[in-house]
């Protein structure tokens, strides 16, 4: 007897689409796809089942910023979005540099029973860019990378001494890659748009600058460090940067690179309104970049879709250009987003847009795959094709706010399930 | 026409309108009673979050000109970083019954956002690097005084076009009147590009036959962030009596204010019969009238 | 709306303007200190044309000026279309000075006051007549004209048109009704 039976369902995962079947689920795992009795049973027909969710770079504000976002909300946001298993970004207050601070925010999240928690730590203390933390007690703390996102790693000395260091433990180093003296105060892509609307520019030059630095530091911590070094690319905005990384990648290089649901659906053309909700680090670029990420996703260039789920006040992004705060918030509408203009609306395949939630990111962590098999684990997410437009207003997030606010959007998670249990149910 | 945000759409027939009816207005300056009662019944805000004396005074005389009711507020964005929003700023002068609100930010797009906000006429009195359309409607206005026209007239800005509201709405406006218009500047003062006008480094290139040369200020802070030398930028952009003879016998200057003397311009041409800067400032009060009169009048309230 | 009546043909309208140019010389006792002023739009050439009226039996110039009344209007911050604001060029000083205003038809009162208003903001006339070419009643202000064409009793829901060679190539003065909504 198990738990829940999901009948007539179809199965997507890294391996491809399958079925429909029968789904039964009990002791947190799949016990049969050929049915079975079940306490509970639920209809999946027209329905797709994903293995769930992993979010490389989220930004739950907790501790310090809780105002803008904390666990509960940030986790429940999460689940509702398809996410199991998420990355925390440690640009809090205080920033999170320590084992203790991985564990009190691993232990807080446990108790929510929510998605699972992975803490990443900072990679230099408070995130200064001047002294490294203690990569292997992190990683036994329960911290699956080491960076200093939200600032930009400006040394790089310190850079290659990290990614040695993280090396020795297989801790992924993640990089914020923008030349901060490059971009200066830039709040939007730097080009004609740019100069038209009077905005400060941030090159994307900045980008691919920064990105061929962190390539030569790579490939020096490589030389030198006995250990495989990896070096993560956050959130490529540019075609340019892409480029270098797929020629490192070429090259053998340890390096493995994310990108975002708005720099893969948004461009620049979107500050024309000039609302600051869509002001975002690395900025929106131009749909050639678009075309490119793209072209990177297929290719295996790209690793990840993350979605740097960076909640504000609502009073904070009605400031202005200059002063608000660069971020989206975006944890509960990134499959469905991408679902509806990737796949529905371009044919990008589905297997591989799923693998780019579950294995892609799995991979960057050295998680094993998870693949809709006998005996594997039930964390799964249960998608629904119905139509239904993006309602900020109705956000489990405390950023009740949205760029793709309006937008019709296909393949919402309908069911979300860690290790067996329901942690998110919205089935009509 | 709801709001005066940019020349984004506009008409040359609009643009034409509304220079006509300052006009009229600059008519009515020259009159003993130089006010009339037209909007009589309106209130005008003045929305400052920049400190800026001779915009908000030129804005609110062009109100008072008109019998409106004129509140101003003013407002360092410090105090808004202290938790104040724009928007709380608005919606409690729209709360107080304002029908226009001339809004001026030193980032750009605020105007744009507070049509978001309020059902007001939003005007633009100057956003970051954005836009500052009364400016140049009172510099178009001036040249049409000087030149009688601007079909096929050659008019040169010189300086940090990069940073300037006024030269971007210039080259929005002046295209619109059928001039051709130049940008000269140090290159890291240029954009890369700026649709309605030719950029050049080379300031001879744009001097050259110009009817008009537009002068802009050059701001300490870009010599301070590194963008400029102080002295390179005098020894080969300032506008003086000897590179004016490029352009046509006469050609007119306008500076936007305030000046740097001897930095931008050449002192004594500052003071010379060419200099329109005192029609421009005369011609700034009617340029508003009229603004005020074509977004107030016919407007649904 | 539909055609009702005449109430003037060129002929008729040549007299009338040729009377009130008489009345006007008579009431200012001679044409020293007097100037007219045309209200926009068909205030203009009926002023003109009183003017050369006087010139042909005084030999005498009187100034003529115009004025536009749009920015005197009570009703600017109700109505639903922005009218467009015309020039007032009235080149000569009004202080002292017996001031005819010329409009074409005198209805509720209220572009008159307009243009009392206007008049006393652009100096101070020593006297100020009001001529107009039809009187079609219904007025909402105490004012009366000095000088008046015709009187024409009107339904408020019928419009009076006149038409001027100058503006519209003909001179008639026609009686219009509006239809019922």
């Amino acid at each position: 007897m198990g738990d829940i039976l999901i009948k007539n369902v179809m199965l997507v995962d890294a391996l491809g689409e399958r079925g429909p079947v029968d789904v039964l689920i009990g002791e947190g795992r799949i016990l049969s796809l050929e049915g079975g009795e079940a306490q509970r049973v639920i209809e999946g027909k027209g329905r797709f089942l994903a293995p769930g969710f992993l979010d490389l770079h989220a930004h739950l504000r907790e501790p310090g910023q809780e105002v803008k976002e904390d666990l509960a909300t940030g986790l429940r946001a999460a689940v509702r979005g398809g996410y199991t298993d998420l990355v925390s970004m440690p640009n809090t207050n205080p920033p999170v540099d320590t084992p203790e601070a991985v564990r009190a925010l691993r232990k807080k999240a446990q108790a929510l029973g929510l998605a699972r928690l992975y803490p990443a730590a900072a990679l230099t203390q408070g995130q200064e860019g001047k002294t490294l933390t203690e990569a292997g007690l992190l990683k036994e703390a329960g911290a699956p990378l080491l960076t200093d996102d939200g600032r930009t790693n400006e040394d790089a000395g310190v850079l290659a001494a990290g990614l040695l260091g993280a090396a020795a433990f297989g801790l992924p180093v993640a990089v914020h890659a923008e030349d901060a003296s490059l971009r200066r105060g830039g709040v939007m892509n730097d080009g004609p748009l740019a100069d038209l609307l009077g905005l400060p520019g941030n090159p994307p030059e900045a980008e691919a600058a920064r990105v061929a630095r962190d390539l030569e530091v790579l490939r020096y911590a490589l030389r030198r460090a006995q250990a495989r070094p990896h070096l993560h690319v956050q959130h490529l905005s540019t075609r340019r940067a892409l480029e270098l990384v797929r020629e490192a990648k070429r090259a053998g290089l340890p390096v493995t690179a994310e990108a975002t649901p708005h720099h893969l659906t948004l461009t620049e053309e979107a500050l024309r309104s000039f609302d600051p909700l869509f002001k975002v680090a690395p900025p929106l670029r131009t749909g050639e970049d678009v075309e490119a990420l793209i072209e990177g996703l297929l290719d295996g260039t790209l690793d990840a879709i993350a979605t740097d789920h960076a909640p504000h006040t609502q009073a904070e992004k009605e400031m202005d250009l200059l002063r608000a705060p660069f971020g989206i918030p975006s944890l509960e509408v990134a499959f469905p987003l991408l679902y509806t203009e990737l796949y529905r609306k371009r044919g990008f395949p589905l297997k591989r847009l799923v693998e780019l939630f579950t294995d892609g990111p799995r991979k960057v962590l050295g998680l094993p795959p998870l693949h809709l098999e006998v005996g594997a684990e039930a964390s799964l997410v249960l998608l629904d094709p119905k139509e239904r437009p993006v309602d900020p207003k109705a956000f489990a997030s405390k950023a009740r706010f949205s760029p793709w606010a309006g937008w019709v959007l296909e393949g919402w998670p309908v069911l979300t399930l860690v290790e067996g249990r329901i942690v998110h149910e919205a089935l009509e | 026409m709801k709001h005066l945000l940019d020349f984004q759409g506009w008409t040359r027939a609009e643009v034409e309108s509304l220079l006509d009816t300052a006009r009229v207005m600059a008519e009515v300056l020259e009159r003993p009673v130089k006010r009339v009662p037209a909007l009589q019944g309106f209130t005008v805000a003045t929305v400052f979050f920049e400190p800026s004396t001779r915009t908000r005074l030129s804005f609110e005389l062009a109100a008072r000109r008109m019998s409106a009711d004129v509140v101003s507020f003013a407002a360092a964005t410090s105090s808004l970083q202290k938790g104040e929003s724009y928007k709380d700023t608005l919606l409690t002068l729209e709360a107080m019954g304002v029908d226009a609100y001339v809004i001026r930010a030193d980032a750009a797009g605020v105007p744009h956002q507070a049509t978001r906000w309020v059902r007001g006429a939003v005007i633009n009195g100057g956003d970051g690097r954005r836009a500052h359309p009364t400016q140049a409607l009172l510099d178009a206005y001036t040249l049409l005084e000087a030149l009688g026209g601007l079909e096929g007239r050659k008019i040169a800005i010189v300086g940090d076009i990069l940073h300037s509201r006024v030269a971007r709405s210039n080259a929005e406006l002046l295209p619109l009147l059928g001039a051709e218009v130049w940008g000269a500047g140090p290159p890291a003062l240029l954009p890369q590009s700026l649709p309605g006008v030719r950029l050049t480094p080379r300031l001879d290139e744009a001097l050259a036959e110009a009817d008009a040369v537009m002068v802009l200020r050059l701001q300490k802070e870009r010599m301070e962030a590194g963008l400029v030398n102080l002295e390179d930028y005098i020894a080969h952009y300032q506008v003086t009596e000897a590179r004016l003879k490029k352009a046509k016998p006469e050609a007119p200057l306008l500076h936007p204010g305030p000046m740097n003397r001897d930095v931008e311009l050449e002192g004594t041409l500052a003071d010379s019969a060419r200099s329109l800067v005192n029609r421009q400032v005369h011609n700034g009060v009617a340029v508003r009238m009229a603004v005020l009169y074509h977004l107030l009048v016919g407007r649904e309230r | 709306m539909r055609f009702k009546a005449e109430l003037m043909n060129a002929e008729e309208m040549r007299r009338a303007l040729y009377r009130i140019a008489h009345e006007v010389v008579e009431a200012g006792k001679g044409v020293e200190d007097l100037v007219l002023v045309g209200i926009h739009t068909r205030g203009i050439p009926l002023a003109e044309r009183i003017a050369r009226y006087i010139r042909e039996f005084e030999g005498k110039e009187v100034p003529v000026g115009i004025l536009d009344i749009t920015l005197y209007r009570d009703d600017l911050s109700e109505i639903g279309v922005r009218p467009q604001v015309r020039q007032t060029r009235i080149p000569f000083d009004l202080t002292g000075k017996a001031v005819v205003l010329v409009d074409d038809v005198l209805y509720t009162g209220r572009t008159a006051r307009a243009a009392l208003d206007a008049l006393m903001d652009l100096g101070r006339p020593k006297r100020i007549y009001l001529a107009v070419l039809i009187d079609r009643g219904h007025r909402e202000l105490p004012i009366r004209a000095d000088f008046v064409g015709k009187n024409v009793p009107t339904a408020k829901n019928e419009v009076v048109k006149v038409k001027l060679a100058e503006v519209d190539g003909e001179d008639r003065v026609e009686l219009w009704e509006k239809e019922a909504a």
